[in-house]
């Protein structure tokens, strides 16, 4: 039983976004940040200092620390963004 | 735990760290007392400017060079790192307070204002200051994505930034390691004075705490505290906004403004001020200011002030057109009608000395400040001439510019 059926939900078909040349699977309605963890990755940046991982913290656009590029445009913030089929997502530097 | 203090310093901001660090290590028994946290007032609300660029010559200036030079020797201190941070070897209290010696480089929009801006800074460099011209086609190597539009500018290889909050939090744990003892969240509600009107100590909201010395580094809010002991020390609020952008790869390698800031600092009028400040930050986001006004405690947001400042901050890095902003905040410059602080025993009350007043340069002269408090305080001869800082100079009537006696 996955969170889907849990809740009875009914998605849509999934459709995949390339995330720095992987595909991960996207459910229409979710947020990047969402589709990001559904496929096991929780951090996609590193602290300046010592390097430690980061990804999504407040999950509401407060904090920025889920920066992406999508698109090439640059300091998105994945748990706003609603990703589209094909969209290119690169993790910052 | 320290019971009756050789001396309490009121604030836990950058100045009173600074008070409690030299005190401390000038082998004084130090408690510090605020009714916040740490950096609760001002500190917590500035940019973390170390300045000598803005400054014309006179006692503010000569006070903002013995300051960055014990600024450097600061960064310089080794100090453990957080027990937080996990096991590591000593870092340095630069490091922990981010400080970067990154320089200024002031710029102007046009001839005349370049003009005017070369003669401030050959009279700053008579006074002790490097000052380096910079013609238009020297901006690009110094600033890449600066706008073509400026003129020409003076480099101040002296200016240095830090993170505020940090500094004054490191600072006062160095202190603590010095015998000091911070008390937060402590509301000093008077002063208490005994014969011939000297200092014994001060009434908090938790009781008393018997002292011979005071120091009132109350920033913004040290009228007040020389109110509680019957004095007045003019300290007025001047109101200034901070624009925060996105995390951002590193854009701006130094501190960069407009040559019209230095004439907003100076500016005697109420009225908004604002020209473009603006720096990275070892963090990533872009710092955007300067607003000035005077308008009480204000808090509320005033997006008109926050889009002149992007506007400006835009004139000068059009690259900065298609970066969000997170985030905007203010604070309250503590501002003295002759633009320079007030450091030193209070010749009215002895005992209550003084160490506030020092508009938006506070965390550039907070060690300066400090170190000549912690000399007041031992007696020692002060590295600078205290006169034009007295803290009575606004009597009516009297001034030290007009020759009142030491």
């Amino acid at each position: 039983m996955n969170g889907f059926t849990r809740v009875g939900a009914s998605p849509d078909a999934a459709f995949t976004v390339d995330v720095d040349g992987t595909p991960v699977p996207v459910v229409p309605g979710q947020t990047l940040a969402a589709a990001l963890w559904a496929a096991g990755i929780t951090a996609w940046r590193t602290t300046r200092g010592q390097g430690r991982p980061r990804g999504a913290f407040c999950g509401i656009g407060s904090c920025y620390d889920c920066l992406v590029v999508v698109n090439g445009v640059a300091g998105v913030r994945a748990c706003l963004v609603r990703p589209e089929a094909g969209d290119v997502v690169r993790t910052h530097e | 735990m320290t019971e009756a203090p050789d001396v309490v310093v009121v604030g836990a901001g950058m100045v009173g760290a600074a008070c409690a660090y030299y005190a401390a290590r000038a082998g004084l028994a130090v408690a510090v007392v605020d009714r916040g946290p740490v950096a609760g007032g001002t500190t917590g609300a500035g940019e973390g400017n170390l300045l000598v660029s803005d400054k014309e010559p006179g006692p503010e200036l000569d006070l903002a060079l013995l300051s960055a030079q014990l600024w450097t020797r600061l960064a310089a201190a080794p100090a453990r790192p957080l027990a937080s941070a996990g096991p590591g070897p000593d870092t340095t209290f630069g490091a922990l307070a981010e400080y970067e010696a990154k320089g200024g480089l002031v710029v102007a929009s046009d001839e005349q204002r370049l003009d005017a801006l070369c003669v401030f800074a050959a009279a700053q460099a008579a006074a002790g200051v490097v000052a380096v011209p910079v013609r238009h086609d020297e901006l690009a190597e110094l600033e890449p994505h600066l706008s073509r539009d400026q003129v020409g500018g003076v480099h101040y290889p002296q200016d240095a930034q830090v993170q505020p909050a940090l500094a004054a939090a490191h600072l006062l744990r160095l202190a603590r390691e010095s015998g000091a003892v911070v008390r937060l969240g402590e509301t000093v509600t008077g002063i208490e004075r005994g014969a011939g009107g000297r200092v014994t100590g001060v009434r908090t909201d938790r009781g008393r705490i018997a002292a011979p010395a005071v120091v009132n580094a109350a920033g913004t809010w040290g009228a007040a505290i020389a109110a509680s002991a019957d004095v007045v020390l003019p300290v007025l609020p001047r109101r200034g906004f901070v624009l925060v952008t996105a995390p951002l790869p590193p854009l701006i390698r130094h501190k960069v403004y407009a040559a019209d800031y230095v004439a907003d600092v100076a500016s005697d009028s109420a009225d908004l001020q604002t020209s473009a400040v603006v720096e990275g930050t070892a963090a990533g986001p872009v710092l955007i200011g300067a607003s000035r006004e005077r308008v009480g405690f204000d808090r509320t947001l005033s997006v008109a002030v926050l889009r002149r400042l992007a506007a400006q901050a835009v004139a000068l890095f059009p690259r900065l057109a298609d970066v969000p902003a997170m985030r905007a905040y203010r604070g309250f410059r503590p501002y003295l009608p002759d633009h320079l602080p007030a450091i030193g025993e209070d010749p009215r009350v002895p005992g209550l000395f003084h160490a506030c007043g020092h508009e938006g340069a506070g965390i550039g002269l907070a060690p300066g400040t400090g170190l000549l408090i912690a000399q007041a305080l031992t007696g020692e001869k002060t590295d600078m001439d205290l006169a034009p800082f007295r803290p009575d100079r606004f009597e009516a009537g009297e001034s030290a510019a007009e020759g009142a006696a030491p």
